[in-house]
């Protein structure tokens, strides 16, 4: 059981808004007409394209394949044909275009064949690998692939659940805890043994407490040391870091995982899809989101992947003053630059701002350095520090004072008396930095080629050298064999280029030595003094000679000259 | 585009301004009961002073002149200069103190949140220096009537000595210059029951506007509680050492400025240390150099100087104190 919980720093009270949505049950969200499922699924890996267009494919039937550590697989959210494989636009504030897979229901809905996965016989390998075929990612908004979460972790003494919801306006986890909170334990008490974590910890804010009871009431239903603990409302008590610190009191520092300190942490919806994977053998597919904001029927949906948002803007009827669509929630959520975008499994809320609900900031004032951010900050950072650092383009110091610490969740712009878009500037701090790293990796790379084809060069240059050394001292060996290398300088091989002149030498004197063995047979033993005589002297005149082999080239151009 | 987060704090600068501009009345109401209204004159000129110099330079700054002029900040300058000065000091002295704080050391700094000094602050120790008999010309409590404030303000009337009496701290100084104890001196006129005569009441209601920037969380407790024991606690010391040498620390809280400046002046965010660490160091130190001027100075009264000292530690001071990032403390990351 938990004991007491920890408390963390800074956090804002913004008006909750759940009561528009939260009552509201899940209901499934009608069929669109055309699928849009974006292969794009996971943090920083896209699946490969599996089918072709005009392939027929069913329900839960697989569209594309994991690529990479980080790769999911994709799947056909319902029974249909697919009609396309192109580009079209994400659910991203930039709006670009990702690989998609368009898929023209047939309204039949037909299920792949689909079979329950045994976890308890299986390896563990085994398990993740079938989370990472049903497409499991974080459901919690950051769609972080499951199966390397857990697959990271050894040692976890906690799992955690996150249902604490902080975002204001979002209502989707709470209905699922309210309406399966026997699956999604169900699903956690599977990633807890997946894991091998001693306990089970539930957090939800306390804003929720039909929620809270409905898990409480299915905890009793799972073995082992399972606990849901009311967390109080107070945003971000739903950041990953911030509710492992309440449940805790640990503290996971930025480039940190949790499994570093024994606790792992998942989103109830994730658990849930886990259930559904391995209980039943269903992909991930759909997921329940929140449909409100300034709407005439505000509601939760479970809705299929790649439905298109405008489809969706339907059911809950925005009224007539709405002037944008965002999607997540006011906190860290973005506005929908288009609507025909696809939902995605991150994709947890799309909310209808009008004037009225989401008034436009007021002009920007200067800083007064009054450090409501400061006080208001979950990462215990200096935002105004940044700030200043961050206009100045002062990005060294902005990284000394733990620019990247800083999560984004907006409390500091939410306080500034001086209606600073604080986060904005981090925002822009950071990817400055990024665009940095990345020219100074590219710069890097091109130096180390150069640096590398230097060394090649060099290398070559030794290679050629201590071969012809090799060849020399060979033909000394030779030489000392017939008894006629006396004459060679004693050092000779402490010193490349004498050995190369020995060499050289070698080679003449052997030369010579071989002309008069072919022209003369038989010869005296008096001819033959004399005629060694004639060499000895020749020889030593060749040694006083300049011209002889000692310029060689190659050695002129020693390792020194070009380094 | 506009980024998240889509919702904000109903909260401005103005806002916090407003607040401390409340704040300052029940100071004000006391001043008004205790010495007169001429302060409200004085107030009055600095305030139309403030705007008329604020807009001028945002104009000729090229700034956006209403969105600046309206947020209260050249307001906030202009009575906390009307309130540190005497409140007899002719207008031109006020209007030029004013002109100095917002011109020079406000906007020629780049305006408001750029100044590294407080501008009430620097304006004040500009007249001391520059007008050293004008600014030690108090009124005593109840003495001068509005008329003759009015005139002491506008001109003409200068018959000084007729109407003002000297400050306590100043009582205090000279008297222990001349061969009295504390014990003696604080039976004489200018001594109330902890501070100054009046003055004292004037102080409790600084206090009571202190409470009230703390309640709204305008201010946070640090600056206050670290000036505060900064002054009690050198003053304490030697007072426990030489009891007839030195005055209490409850006199030298409930005197001079030192009630204004814990709460309105130390409190200047802009030009203050930032860090929870930092401003106590910051406020504490002010205390510390207030009391040292006071005791052992030149003047009989030293915040205005221990500001500007302290001012100028302050980017050292935060760079020094920056708290632990979350998941950084305790030496478990390298």
């Amino acid at each position: 059981m938990i004991a007491r919980l920890f408390n963390f720093h800074g956090g804002v009270k913004p008006d909750a808004h759940k009561n528009e949505s939260a009552n509201a049950p899940i209901q499934p969200a009608p069929m669109p007409s055309r699928l849009v499922v974006p292969l794009r699924q996971s943090t920083r890996a896209t699946a490969r394209c599996i089918v072709s267009p005009g392939q027929h494919v069913l329900k839960g039937e697989r569209i594309g394949d994991p690529e990479g550590t980080l790769g999911t697989a994709v799947h056909a959210p319902t029974s249909g044909t697919v009609v396309e494989f192109g580009l079209h636009p994400l659910a991203h504030p930039s709006g670009l275009n990702t690989r998609c897979v368009v898929i023209e229901p047939d309204g039949e809905d037909r299920w792949v064949e689909r079979h329950p996965f045994d976890y308890h016989t299986a390896t563990r390998e085994q398990a993740l690998a079938q989370l990472r075929d049903c497409g499991i990612v974080g459901l919690g908004g950051a769609t972080f692939p499951s199966h390397v979460k857990l697959g990271r972790g050894s040692g976890i003494d906690t799992l955690i659940l996150n249902g604490a919801e902080c975002e204001p306006w979002i209502t989707c986890d709470d209905r699922l805890m309210r309406e399966r909170a026997a699956d999604i334990l169900a699903g956690a008490s599977i990633l807890r043994e997946l894991i091998g974590a001693r306990r089970l910890v539930v957090g939800i804010e306390d804003n929720k407490p039909e929620a809270i009871a409905a898990m409480q009431a299915a905890a009793g239903g799972i073995e082992g040391d399972v606990a849901v603990v009311a967390v109080p409302s107070l945003y971000p008590a739903g950041g990953e870091k911030q509710l492992i610190r309440v449940l805790t009191g640990v503290e996971i520092p930025y480039g940190k995982l949790g499994a570093e300190f024994g606790v792992q942490c998942f989103n109830v919806g994730t658990a849930h899809a886990v259930y559904r994977a391995l209980a039943h053998g269903e992909p991930l597919i759909s997921r329940v989101l929140t449909l409100t904001g300034n709407v005439s029927r505000p509601g939760n949906y479970e809705v299929l992947i790649g439905t298109p948002i405008s489809h969706l803007l339907a059911l809950c009827a925005p009224k007539p003053d709405t002037d944008r669509t965002l999607m997540g929630g006011p906190m860290m959520g973005f506005a929908l630059p288009r609507l025909d975008v696809p939902v995605v499994k991150g994709t947890n809320c799309i909310i209808s701002a009008s004037p009225t609900l989401f008034p436009p900031p007021q002009p920007e004032q200067p800083c007064i350095r009054c450090g409501e951010c400061a006080r208001a900050c979950p990462a215990e950072l200096q935002p105004f520090e940044l700030y200043w650092f961050s206009r100045a383009l002062n990005f060294g110091k902005a990284q000394e004072y733990n620019l990247f610490d800083c999560i984004e969740c907006g409390c500091c712009s939410y306080v500034c008396p001086s209606h600073i878009p604080l986060v904005d500037y981090y925002r822009f701090a950071k990817s400055e930095i990024w665009a940095r790293e990345r020219e100074k990796s590219a710069a890097d790379q091109a130096r180390d080629r150069f640096e590398f084809r230097n060394y090649r060069q060099e290398r070559e240059k030794e290679e050629k050298a201590a071969k012809l050394a090799a060849k020399a001292a060979e033909t000394r060996a030779k030489m000392a064999d017939k008894g006629a290398a006396e004459e060679a300088p004693a050092n000779a091989d402490a010193d490349p280029k004498k050995a190369l002149i020995a060499a050289a030498l070698a080679r003449a004197k052997a030369q010579k030595e071989a002309a008069p063995v072919r022209n003369t047979e038989a010869l005296s033993p008096e001819t033959e003094k004399e005629i060694a005589e004639i060499d000895a002297r020749r020889i030593k005149a060749a040694l006083i000679d300049p011209a002889t082999p000692a310029g060689d080239t190659p050695s002129e151009r020693s390792p020194e000259s070009t380094s | 585009m506009i980024h998240s987060p889509y919702i904000r704090k109903p909260a401005s600068v103005q806002r916090v301004m407003l607040n401390v501009l409340l704040a300052l009345t029940p100071g004000i109401a006391a001043y008004v009961w205790q010495i007169g209204a001429g302060i409200l004159v004085n107030l009055a000129i600095a305030s139309v002073t403030a705007v008329a110099a604020e807009v001028l330079m945002l104009s000729l700054r090229r700034r956006p002149v209403m969105l600046a002029a309206t947020d209260l900040s050249a307001i906030v300058t202009a009575w906390l200069i009307a309130l540190a000065f005497p409140s007899i000091v002719p207008w031109w002295l006020t209007v030029f103190a004013v002109l100095v704080a917002i011109v020079a050391v406000k906007h020629l700094y780049g305006g408001l949140g750029q100044n590294p000094f407080n501008p009430a602050m620097a304006a004040y120790c500009t007249m001391i220096v520059a007008y050293p008999s004008l600014m030690s010309q108090w009124p005593a409590a109840g003495t001068v009537s509005f008329d003759t404030q009015l005139q002491l303000i506008l001109g003409g009337l200068r018959e000084i000595d007729a109407v003002t009496g000297a400050t306590a701290l100043d009582a205090l100084r000279t008297g222990l210059r001349g061969d009295a104890n504390v014990g003696t001196l604080l039976q004489t006129a200018p001594f109330g029951l902890f501070g100054g005569r009046g003055w004292e009441w004037i102080a409790g209601g600084y206090l009571l506007g202190g409470l009230f920037l703390l309640l709204t969380r305008t201010i946070t407790w640090h600056l206050p509680t670290g000036f505060l024991a900064g002054l009690a606690l050198t003053s304490g010391v030697l007072w426990l050492f030489h009891p007839d040498q030195f005055a209490s620390p409850m006199f030298h809280l409930a005197s001079g400025g030192a009630m204004l400046a814990a709460f309105f002046i130390v409190t200047d965010p802009v030009s203050g240390a930032t860090t929870p660490r930092g401003k106590l160091i910051f406020a504490a130190g002010i205390g510390l150099i207030a009391y040292l001027i006071r005791a052992f100075g030149a003047y009989p009264e030293g915040i205005a100087f221990a500001v500007l000292l302290m001012n100028i530690c302050v980017p050292l001071i935060d760079m020094k104190t920056q708290p632990a990032v979350f998941g950084h403390r305790g030496g478990r990351q390298s």
